[in-house]
Order: C-alpha cells, then structure tokens, then sequence
C-alpha cells in the first residue's frame, strides 16, 4: 500500500534543546493514529515540523510520495485551541470559513456557496445555531469543534490535529471522535496529538509513541503495552501496570 | 465658525486621512499583541529625521522620511536580534530600542541645531508634531500613503483575518507568516514615518493604539472594528488639527492625543459591546431576574427590587 506520510530522520530543535533525534516512521491510509507521549517529547513540534511551522534541523517529509509545500491543499491541521486569541472579533461561521481559503484563491473574496460550505460544517459538528456567535461567547468544547469544523471544509485527505481531546467534555469528545472515525472510514487519515493514555486503545487503531525519537509504532493492539509505555514515559507511569499487566 | 484658510483645509485632510491610516495598522498591531512595538518604532525614527536633516544640511522631507523610515526598520530589526539572540524578552528589548534610539535622537538633534540652518530646520517639531509646519507636498505624500495602507488591507481582507487570528493554520493552508508580517511592519513604518511630523515621534503611537482599542469596545466584528479604528483615528486627527491650528504655534500631537483619549474613554463607559456601563446594566438584570426567581417560592421573602 501507498504511504500517505512518509518521515525519515526527521531532526528539530527548540532554542538549544534538541527536541526531535533521527524521528522516522511511516503512516497507511486509513488510519487513525494516536501520537504520545510524556510532556517535552516533541509531539507538537512533530506536527509543526511536518507541516514546515517549525523548521527542520535535517530530514526528509513527503506526503502522497511528493514534498509537503507540492500537496498543501490535500493536508488539513486543528492547532491546539491555546494557540490563538478566541477574543479576537469575528463569529464562529468567520472562523469555519478560514478553512476554505486555499480553495476560495487568494486575494479573492468568498462566495454565497462557500458560506454555505462552512455553515454544513457547523451544523455536522451541532454547532448550527451558533453561526453569529462571537467566538469569546463559545465555551471550551464548542471553540474546539469550530476548530474541527473548519478542519472539515478543507475536504483533507491527510489530518493531523494537536490534543483535541485537552479540556473538552464528554459530549464534544463524542462528537469529535466520531467525526475522526467518519473520516477515518471514508478513507482519509488522521493523525492526533492525544494525552489520555486510557482511551488510547478505544479510540485509536495505530499509535505513535514518542519521547523524541520513535519508541514504538505500529497498531494498538500490538504496539500499545506496559513495555513500551515504560520505555516512553520512564517509568513514570507505575499506575498503569495494573492495568495493563 | 472659523474660517479656514485653504492650507489648514489640506493640512485637515491629510491628518484625517493619517487618523484613518494609524487606526487600521493600529489594529493589526493590537491583534498581534505589540501596540508597544508602534511606540518603540516611533520613538526609533527621531535619529533617522535629525541624521535625514543632517546629510544634506537643509530641509528636505524626502530625506528625512526616509532616515526615518529606516531607523525604525533598523529598530524593528534590534528587537527582533535582541529577542531572538538573547534571554531578553520583548516588551524589554522594545524598551531599550525605545529609549537608546531617542537618546540617539535628541543627542543629534543638540548637534544639528548648533550646524548652520539648523535652528530653523523646523526639526523640534518633529518630537511633538507640528501640522502647521506641512506643506502641500507633504499632504500629498500623506495622501498616497494612507491610500495604500487602506487598499493593502482591503485586498487582502481575508489574509489579514486569517494571518492575524491564526498564523499557523495560515501557514498550514500556505500563507506565508514571513510575508505577512514583513507586509505589516512596512505598512507600520510608514504609517509612523508620515505621521511624526504631524502627531510627533512621541505621541504617534498613541495614535496608532486607541483608536483600534476604542473600536473593540463597540463590536465583535472584524470589519466592524477596522472601519471604527478608521473612523475614531480620523477624527482625532481632525478635530486634534483643527484645536492646534486655532492657537499660535501650538503643537498638533497632544491635541490629537488628547481627542483620541476622550473617544477611549467615552468607549470604555459606554461601548454597546464591552463597555462598563453596558456590562454594569447586564449585570443588574441577571441579579434581578435572580430575585424575581427566588420570589416566587412562598417561603422566600426577597423583597427588593433590583
């Protein structure tokens, strides 16, 4: 099968800290990826180098086999909802439409049709009622569907998304996984940036476990075990052993 | 009703127009978190006005905006080494550009009033601004400025929204942060550069910042809050020019200063989105449609009314 992403010897750097060693590794089609690990193991900076928003010390990105700047417009990334000022002045519906930009042109003013685009969106992520809303007067779990609904219109073939899950309630958990494995089941695939190592193995079908190299990668079932856990957290992570025996 | 003379009218229309200018770009900056920035690039233009003046030994704007422009540029670039060489933070580094550069400033400016001509360079003006001192060249080029900031913004609408709520989702979808912000720092030098001989290198970054915090008292729209900025820097402009003009040799940047800071205050008071008062009455309302809830159980005796 044809590689959608394809790493090798990726290596980053934060200021003086090396944050990212000789990272490479391979993602199919199809799949629904959890990217782990301890806090500092670059996860974030994984997807910023990716995706060219950090630079890259050395190494070798391609996606669908060609270099990322060649296949931008089939790639789609949900920052961390920290990442930007939500009392910025603009409403939900603004935000959404933020994600058809590439295929309105630049410098070129949106349509009727791509409003409608990204109100189909909102009303997918249930948030249809909340089109005019400022985005300051959304809470948590809505920023981050607007955030994933704007994700959507970018019609991606490839998503990474940076802890999605962080701070949400159960009921935008919900929503948002099963959106993942929607797009999953259509074929597309998607990478994202997790913390909660409980519902790893519910949620995810492969699982990516970093501390700034590789420790392991491959599916859940085989990959995700005590011995690998400890070996990417450090053995931090004596609760899980009970679990995980 | 005062009479204008047809020069004051121009001089009114630039320094509405440079209002309008510094209220857009003042937006931008306050969106990226560095109204501070616009202070520092001011202050940082003086040594370029006096070294301008000082290069030909006589007068001419052209020189003088430029050495301005590009000490500021050279300023900008000192931040930005400073922050990213060093384990100095930003809000520092602006504040020791600020200051070095306007030392720099007045130091050559002791010295350039002692070369021949250089008492009547008209060069003082330029720390508090003097709009009185502009000639119909300068208008012009004042003119063809805020112009361009107004079309730069209005072409490319969507990527200023894009580039200054979410540069790295932009990124993501292949607009250039590098781009944008070296569009942005451009457009913020020169609004400063044609805007210190009228508001003064010290107060024009008052110009540049009120007007866009103003506005987000009134809106939570976008183009709502540009065309406010706009609206509020215009004014001040004017209504700052035509105080000063009314008065012998008064200067034009403190009037200017203080219009835009009575449209901040009457804002803060009674902007119909954040302000005080609105949020005082939504606030009052909510307690009493609390009483009013807690009346109607019988055991509860609330009896005041909010």
């Amino acid at each position: 099968m044809d590689r959608v992403l394809s790493v090798e010897q990726l290596n980053a750097s934060y200021r003086k800290n090396k944050v990212l060693d000789n990272v490479s590794f391979e993602v199919l089609p199809g799949t629904l990826t959890a990217i782990v690990g301890p806090n500092g193991a670059g996860k974030s900076t994984l997807l910023k180098a990716i995706l060219d928003l950090h630079p890259r010390l050395s190494g070798v990105v391609s996606c669908f086999g060609s270099p990322y700047a060649q296949v931008k417009s089939r790639i789609g990334y949900v920052p961390q909802r920290g990442s930007v000022d939500w009392d910025f002045p603009t409403n939900a519906l603004d935000v959404v439409m933020m994600g058809l930009y590439g295929k309105i042109g630049w410098l070129k003013w949106p349509k009727r049709k791509h409003r409608e685009l990204a109100l189909a969106a909102l009303e997918e992520m249930g948030l249809g009622n909340y089109a005019d809303r400022q985005i300051s007067q959304l809470s948590g779990g809505q920023q981050q569907r607007v955030f994933l609904a704007r994700a959507l219109v970018q019609d991606a073939d490839l998503y990474f998304l940076d802890e999605p899950l962080a701070g949400v309630d159960a009921a935008t958990e919900k929503v948002i996984m099963d959106t993942l494995n929607t797009l999953k089941n259509k074929g597309r695939t998607v990478m994202v940036v997790h913390h909660d190592l409980q519902t790893v193995e519910e949620y995810f079908d492969h699982v990516l476990m970093l501390n700034r190299t590789v420790i392991a990668h491959g599916k859940t079932a085989d990959t995700f075990n005590q011995a690998n856990i400890m070996r990417t957290y450090g053995g931090s992570l004596r609760w899980m052993g009970d679990r995980l025996g | 009703m005062m009479i204008l003379s047809a020069n004051t009218q121009w001089v009114l229309l630039s320094t509405m127009m440079l209002g309008m200018a510094a209220g857009v770009v003042g937006c931008f900056a306050y969106w990226k978190r560095q109204s501070l920035m616009s202070d520092a690039l001011s202050h940082a233009a003086l040594p370029g006005v006096v070294a301008g003046f000082a290069v030909l030994g006589t007068k001419s704007l052209p020189f003088m905006l430029g050495g301005a422009a590009l000490s500021a540029l050279l300023g900008a670039l000192f931040i930005q080494w400073i922050r990213t060489s060093s384990r100095v933070k930003e809000d520092a580094a602006m504040g020791i550009v600020l200051s070095v550069f306007f030392g720099l400033g007045i130091m050559l400016l002791t010295l350039a009033n002692r070369l021949p001509g250089g008492q009547q360079s008209g060069l003082d003006s330029f720390i508090f601004g003097q709009s009185a001192s502009m000639v119909r060249q300068d208008v012009y080029t004042m003119l063809g400025v805020t112009l361009l900031v107004l079309i730069v913004t209005l072409v490319a609408w969507k990527e200023w929204k894009l580039f200054l709520f979410d540069p790295q989702f932009g990124g993501g979808l292949g607009l250039s942060g590098r781009v944008m912000n070296l569009l942005y720092m451009v457009l913020l030098v020169l609004v400063i550069v044609i805007g210190i001989q009228a508001a003064g290198v010290i107060l024009m970054a008052a110009l540049l910042i009120m007007p866009g915090v103003s506005a987000r008292y009134w809106t939570h729209s976008y183009g709502g809050m540009i065309g406010l900025a706009a609206l509020f820097g215009g004014a001040s402009g004017a209504v700052g020019t035509l105080v000063s003009a009314s008065g012998n040799g008064w200067p034009t940047g403190p009037f200017i200063v203080l219009t835009a800071s009575v449209l901040f205050v009457i804002s803060l008071t009674l902007g119909t989105s954040k302000g005080l008062l609105v949020m005082l009455l939504q606030h009052r309302a909510q307690r009493a449609a609390l009483t009013k809830q807690h009346t109607h159980p019988a055991h509860e005796t609330v009896e005041r009314g909010g």
